[in-house]
C-alpha cells in the first residue's frame, strides 16, 4: 500500500470558495432557461410598475366618452373600456396595485408565519399544540375569500387594509407548512449533532433548519402571490380593495366580465397579465430554489 | 465500581431511566415505552466502553440521554462532579464541549447546505477554541488528521463518499477537543473495507488525544475489537458488564451466551449455536421478573416472578441473572 | 465438484447497464457463474458492486432504465434474457423465487399475509381458494411461524421483522421453486433472529433439494451457509471457490484484504489491516484491473490491461498475479502517466 500513497495526493487546485460558491449558484440558475425567462418577466413587470407614470401613454383614469368600448388600435393598444379609459395605461398602472398586493401581502404572511412556524415547530409544547395549531385550524376551516372579506370589512376599505387582510389570511398556511418542515428537520441527526456541539437554539433554527426548509417555502410563496393577486381582485370587485377609479388587474377583470361578448379585450388583457405574473414568479421561484440547493448540478 | 482500577472515573451513571409516552388519543390510553430502564455504570478515563444489544434495546436512547439530547426520566449522570441531568441550559452548552457524539448515518448527520468549513468554524467559534487568525490553520490540520485533504474545507457533504462523510463527522466531534466521544453505530453503515479504515482512525485518535469512548454498536466483533470493557443491553437494561476478555471468554448471562453463539464467524466452519426462540418482546410489554425469561433456555419459575439484581459475579464482572456463575 | 453436479442456473458473460440521457453506463461487466443443483452459492461484495443487479437481471426485474447489454442467463436450458414479460412472470414465484432485504416493503400492507401467500399459490396452480389457504398454512408451519392458523389473518405491520421475513420465505417456497434467490435476507434483522432465519434456510434446502443463490455483504453469514462463494468487485467476478477454500486460502488481493479487514471474535489485533481508498464509481472505472487503484501489489500493466478470469475447477480468480505473465510485468513505477485515473479517494490522504 505504501508505495502508491504519494502519487495519490490530489493535484486539486483550491479556488476561492466564495467565488466557487457564487459561480455554482448562478451556474445553476442560468442553466435553467425557464427560470431565466421567469426572472426577466418578473423584473420587467416590477420595472413597469415602478415607472408606470413614464410608460403609460394616457392618464389611466381619464374618461373619453367619444371612445368607449373601442377595440385595440394604434391609439389605444389594448382598446378602451366602457368609460373610454385607455386599457393599456390601466394595465400598466394596475401592475403597481397587483404586484404590491401580491408581494406585500405574501411578505406580511411570511413575516408572521415564518417565525411562528419555526418556534412552534422547534419548541412544540402547550402553546404550539393547543393555541397555535387550533387557531390555524380554525382559520383554515373558513374559505379564504370569506375570511379576507370579513377582515377587510373590519379593517375598512382600501388597498392597504386589503393587503393586511390578505396577508393574515395566508399566514396559517405558512405556519403549518414551516412547522411541519421544522418538525421533520429537528429530528434529523445533523440538528442533534449541532445541539451536541453546543450551538444555540437560535443559530440552529436560523442557520441550519431554515435554509433546509427553503424549498417548500419558496414554492408556497410563489403560489401565494398568485392567490393574493386574485383575492385582491375579488375584494376590489366587492368594493373592499382598490377604490375606483384607480385601476387594479383584479378590478379590471371583474369589470370586463360584463362585456365578454361585446368587448372581450377588457377582461382579456388584465387576465393575461395576471396569468403571466403568476407563471413567471413561479418559474423564477423554482429557479431560486434550485440555485440554493448545493446538491443540484 | 471497581476499586482496584487506578483510572479516574470520568462519567458516573446512576439509575438512568428514559421512558417515552406513546399513543394516547381520545379513546386510547397512553402507553409507556421503557427505552432505558434503570442503568448504572461508570466510564473510566481513557477507556473504551462498548455497548452491545439488538435493535430497539435502547442503546441510542441511552447515548442521547447521557448528552441530554433527551431529558432523562430519572437518574443521574455525573461528570466532573456535576449532574448533567440537572444542568441549566447555559452550563449544558459548556459541557457539550467535553462530550461529543458521532452518529450512524453519514448522510443524515451533516447539514446538506453547509460546507464542511462553515460547519466546523461555527462550532470552533461557539466554544472559542482558537483565535480567528489561527482558525483556518487549525481546521485544516484537523481535516488532515482525520484523513481528508484541506480541500475538503470547501466541499458540501454530498460531495463525499460515506466513509469520508464519517471522517467529517469525526472531525466535527474532535474540533472542540472533547474528553469523551459517544460513537453511536459510528461504523455500522460503512462497507467492510471502509469500516476498518474508520476503526483504525478512531483508535489512533484515541491514543493521540487521550480520548475516552462509549462505543455503541450491534456488531459484537467490532465492539470486541475496539473496547476495553463491554456492556450488554437487553430491553433497556444492562444484563452484563465486564472486561472484554472475561466477557467474551466466560459470558455469565444466558443472553450474552446466545448472542455470542449467534454471530457467524469466518474463522470457523459451521458451529454449534444456541438459537433463541421467539422474538425480542416489545418494550411496551416488558415481561415480568427477568425480562429475558420469555426466550431464556434456562428460565425457571423464579425468573418469571423475581427480577434478578445486577451484581458482581466475579471480580469486575457484573451480570443480572439468578443463575449466573 | 463440477462434473458430478448439473448446473441449475448458468450466467454467461452478463453485461448490464443503465440508459442515461445520452449515453449508457455499464455496471455489470461480463459476469459469469453457475449455481449447481442443491447447492448454496453466496455472492459477496461491497455495496454498489452489482450484487442486486445480478439477481434482478435473473428475475427479469431490472428497473426501467436498466438494460441487459449482452450475455446469457440459462435456467433449465432456457435463456431467460430472451423471454418476454409474460413468460418471465410465469416463471417467477414458480420455479424461480426471490426474497428481498426489506420484508416490509415487499409485502402489501392492506392484505393479510395469509391472503398474499394464497394468492401466489393460485397464480401458479389451478386450485381453489380453500386449497390455496391450506397450502399457505402448510408453508407457515414449515417456516416455523408460531400459531400459524391465527397468523394467516394478520396484516404485515402486525408482525415483527423476523416474522415478516418468515412470511416472505413461506411465499417464496409456496410453489416449490427450483432456485431461490435471497438478496440480503437477514441484513435488516438482529443477530439472534438472523440465526433463526439462516437455520431455517439451511433446513429447508436440505429437505427440498433446492438451489439457493444468496446475496450478502456479511462474510460471517457467508462462511455459515455457503457451499461455494463468489466475490464481486465493481461489477466483475473476481474470485470464486468453495467455502473453506476461499476463507482459508483467498487468492485475489481484494478478497485477502477484505477477509483481513474484518474484526474477528477469536483474534486480537491492535490495528486492522485495511484496503486503502474506496470503490471507484462507474463513471471513473479504471481501465485495466478494476482493483488496481487500491491494490498493494499492482504492477504497471495492471493499470492498463484487464486481467482474465483464470478458470480452474476448484478456484477461479481474476488477477494477473495468477497468470504466467506476472513475472514479465513491470514493477509499479510510482507515477502514473495516464493509467491511474483520479478517483474519489483522492480526497483521502492515507
Ligand atoms: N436506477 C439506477 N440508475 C443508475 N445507476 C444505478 C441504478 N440502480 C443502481 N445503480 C448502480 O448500479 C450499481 C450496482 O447496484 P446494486 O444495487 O446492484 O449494488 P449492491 O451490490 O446490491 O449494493 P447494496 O449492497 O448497497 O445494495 C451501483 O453503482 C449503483 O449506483
Ligand atoms: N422519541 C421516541 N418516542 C417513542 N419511542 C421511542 C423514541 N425514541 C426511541 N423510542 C423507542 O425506544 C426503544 C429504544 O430505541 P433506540 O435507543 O433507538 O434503540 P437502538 O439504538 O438500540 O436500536 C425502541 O423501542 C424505540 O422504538
Ligand atoms: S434470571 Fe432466569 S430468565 Fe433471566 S437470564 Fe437468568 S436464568 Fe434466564
Ligand atoms: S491484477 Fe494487478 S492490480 Fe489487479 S488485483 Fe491483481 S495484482 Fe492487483
Ligand atoms: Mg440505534
Ligand atoms: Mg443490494
Amino acid at each position: 500500500m505504501a508505495q502508491v500513497e504519494e502519487t495519490h495526493l490530489p493535484k486539486e487546485k483550491i479556488e476561492n470558495p466564495r467565488v466557487r460558491m457564487w459561480k455554482m449558484m448562478f451556474g445553476r440558475l442560468f442553466q435553467n432557461k425557464l427560470a431565466v425567462f421567469g426572472g426577466v418577466v418578473t423584473f420587467g413587470l416590477i420595472f413597469t410598475a415602478i415607472f408606470a407614470a413614464w410608460l403609460a401613454p394616457h392618464d389611466p383614469t381619464e374618461q373619453n366618452y367619444s371612445a368607449v368600448l373601442q377595440g385595440p388600435s394604434l391609439e389605444y393598444w389594448f382598446g378602451t373600456d366602457n368609460l373610454g379609459r385607455d386599457l393599456f395605461s390601466r394595465v400598466i398602472y394596475g401592475a403597481q396595485v397587483s404586484l404590491q398586493a401580491g408581494l406585500i401581502s405574501v411578505g406580511i404572511a411570511l413575516a408572521i408565519g415564518v417565525p411562528i412556524g419555526l418556534i412552534s415547530g422547534y419548541y412544540r409544547g402547550f402553546l404550539d399544540e393547543y393555541i397555535i395549531m387550533r387557531l390555524t385550524d380554525a382559520m383554515l376551516s373558513i374559505p379564504a375569500l370569506v375570511l379576507a372579506l370579513a377582515l377587510a370589512a373590519v379593517l375598512g376599505a382600501g388597498l392597504t387594509n386589503a393587503m393586511i387582510a390578505i396577508g393574515l389570511v395566508l399566514t396559517p398556511n405558512f405556519i403549518r407548512l414551516i412547522r411541519g418542515e421544522v418538525l421533520a428537520h429537528r429530528e434529523k441527526e445533523y440538528v442533534e449533532a449541532g445541539k451536541a456541539s453546543g450551538i444555540s437554539d437560535f443559530k440552529l433554527i436560523i442557520k441550519h433548519i431554515l435554509p433546509n426548509t427553503m424549498a417548500p417555502i419558496m414554492v408556497q410563496a410563489t403560489l401565494a402571490i398568485a392567490a393574493a393577486i386574485i383575492v385582491e381582485a375579488s375584494l376590489s370587485y366587492l368594493g373592499l380593495g382598490t377604490q375606483p377609479p384607480d385601476p387594479s388587474w383584479g378590478s379590471m377583470l371583474a369589470n370586463g366580465q360584463g362585456y365578454l361578448d361585446s368587448a372581450p379585450w377588457i377582461a382579456l388583457f388584465p387576465g393575461f397579465f395576471i396569468f403571466l405574473t403568476v407563471i413567471s414568479i413561479n418559474l423564477f421561484g423554482d429557479g431560486i430554489r434550485d440555485m440554493l440547493d448545493p446538491k443540484m448540478k | 465500581m471497581d476499586v482496584k482500577q487506578p483510572n479516574k472515573i470520568l462519567l458516573e451513571v446512576n439509575g438512568l431511566k428514559k421512558y417515552f409516552s406513546t399513543g394516547g388519543g381520545m379513546l386510547k390510553k397512553k402507553q409507556q415505552v421503557k427505552a432505558v430502564d434503570d442503568m448504572t455504570f461508570t466510564v473510566k478515563e481513557g477507556e473504551t466502553l462498548g455497548i452491545v444489544g439488538e435493535s430497539g434495546c435502547g442503546k441510542s436512547t441511552m447515548g442521547r440521554t447521557l448528552l441530554r439530547l433527551q431529558h432523562p426520566t430519572a437518574g443521574e449522570v455525573i461528570y466532573n462532579g456535576q449532574d448533567i441531568a440537572k444542568l441549566k441550559n447555559k452550563d449544558l452548552r459548556k459541557l457539550r464541549k467535553d462530550i461529543q457524539i458521532i452518529f450512524q448515518d453519514p448522510f443524515g448527520s451533516l447539514n446538506p447546505r453547509m460546507t464542511v468549513g462553515a460547519m466546523l468554524s461555527e462550532i470552533v467559534r461557539t466554544h472559542d477554541i482558537v483565535s480567528k487568525k489561527e482558525e483556518k490553520k487549525y481546521l485544516e490540520e484537523l481535516l488532515l488528521e482525520v484523513g481528508l485533504t484541506p480541500a475538503a474545507y470547501w466541499k458540501y457533504p454530498h460531495e463525499f463518499s460515506g466513509g469520508q462523510r464519517q471522517r467529517v463527522s469525526i472531525a466535527r466531534a474532535l474540533a472542540v477537543q472533547p474528553k469523551l466521544i459517544i460513537c453511536d453505530e459510528a461504523v455500522s453503515a460503512l462497507d467492510v473495507s471502509v469500516q476498518a479504515q474508520v476503526l483504525n482512525l478512531l483508535q489512533h485518535l484515541k491514543k493521540k488525544h487521550g480520548l475516552t469512548y462509549i462505543f455503541i454498536s450491534h456488531d459484537l466483533s467490532v465492539v470486541k475489537h475496539i473496547s476495553d470493557r463491554v456492556g450488554v443491553m437487553y430491553l433497556g437494561k444492562l444484563v452484563e458488564l465486564s472486561d472484554k476478555h472475561d466477557l467474551y471468554e466466560r459470558p455469565a448471562h444466558p443472553y450474552t451466551q446466545a448472542l455470542f453463539s449467534a454471530i457467524p464467524d469466518i474463522t470457523e466452519e459451521k458451529q454449534e449455536r444456541i438459537v433463541l426462540k421467539g422474538d425480542v418482546p416489545s418494550p411496551l410489554h416488558i415481561p415480568s421478573g427477568c425480562r429475558f425469561h420469555t426466550r431464556c433456555p434456562l428460565a425457571t419459575d423464579k425468573c418469571v416472578e423475581e427480577a434478578p439484581v445486577f451484581e458482581q459475579v466475579r471480580d469486575g464482572h457484573y451480570a443480572a441473572c439468578h443463575y449466573a456463575e | 465438484m463440477g462434473e458430478k453436479m448439473d448446473a441449475q442456473l448458468k450466467v454467461e458473460d452478463l453485461h448490464v447497464g443503465f440508459k442515461q440521457k445520452k449515453s449508457s453506463v455499464n455496471i455489470l461487466n461480463g459476469v459469469s457463474f453457475q449455481v449447481y443443483k442443491g447447492e448454496t452459492l453466496c455472492i459477496v461484495g461491497e455495496s454498489g458492486c452489482g450484487k442486486s443487479l445480478t439477481s434482478l437481471s435473473i428475475m427479469g426485474l431490472l428497473p426501467k432504465q436498466g438494460e441487459v447489454q449482452g450475455g446469457k442467463i440459462e435456467f433449465e436450458g432456457e435463456n431467460l434474457v430472451q423471454k418476454n414479460m409474460k413468460q418471465m412472470s410465469r416463471l417467477r414465484g414458480n420455479d424461480l423465487s426471490m426474497i428481498f432485504q426489506e420484508p416490509m416493503t415487499s409485502l402489501n400492507p392492506v392484505h393479510t399475509v395469509g391472503k398474499q401467500v394464497a394468492e401466489v399459490v393460485r397464480t401458479h396452480r389451478q386450485v381453489g381458494k380453500k386449497e390455496a389457504y391450506s397450502r399457505a398454512l402448510e408453508m407457515f408451519e414449515l417456516v416455523g411461524i408460531p400459531s400459524p392458523a391465527e397468523r394467516l389473518h394478520n396484516y404485515p405491520h402486525e408482525l415483527s421483522g423476523g416474522m415478516r421475513q418468515r412470511v416472505m420465505i413461506a411465499m417464496a417456497l409456496a410453489c416449490n421453486p427450483k432456485l431461490l434467490i435471497a438478496d440480503e435476507p437477514t441484513t435488516a434483522l438482529d443477530v439472534t433472529i438472523q440465526a433463526q432465519i439462516l437455520e431455517l434456510l439451511n433446513d429447508i434446502k436440505a429437505e427440498r433439494q433446492m438451489s439457493i443463490m444468496m446475496i450478502t455483504h456479511d462474510l460471517g453469514v457467508v462462511s455459515e451457509v455457503a457451499d461455494r462463494v463468489l466475490v464481486m468487485y465493481a461489477g466483475e467476478v473476481i474470485e470464486c471457490a468453495n467455502n473453506r477454500q476461499l476463507f482459508n486460502n483467498p487468492q485475489h488481493p481484494y478478497t485477502q484484504g477484505l477477509i483481513a479487514s474484518i474484526p474477528k471474535l477469536k483474534e486480537e489485533k491492535d490495528e486492522l489491516p485495511i484496503i486503502e481508498g474506496s470503490v471507484p464509481s462507474p463513471e471513473k472505472m479504471p481501465k485495466g484491473c478494476r482493483f488496481s487503484t487500491r491494490c498493494p501489489f499492482a504492477k504497471q500493466e495492471c493499470l492498463t490491461d484487464s486481467p482474465p478470469l483464470q478458470e480452474a475447477e476448484e478456484h477461479t480468480v481474476r488477477c494477473w498475479m495468477h497468470t504466467d505473465r506476472w513475472e514479465e510485468m513491470t514493477p509499479w513505477k510510482g507515477v502514473d502517466e495516464d493509467g491511474r485515473e483520479a478517483t474519489e479517494q483522492d480526497l483521502i490522504r492515507s
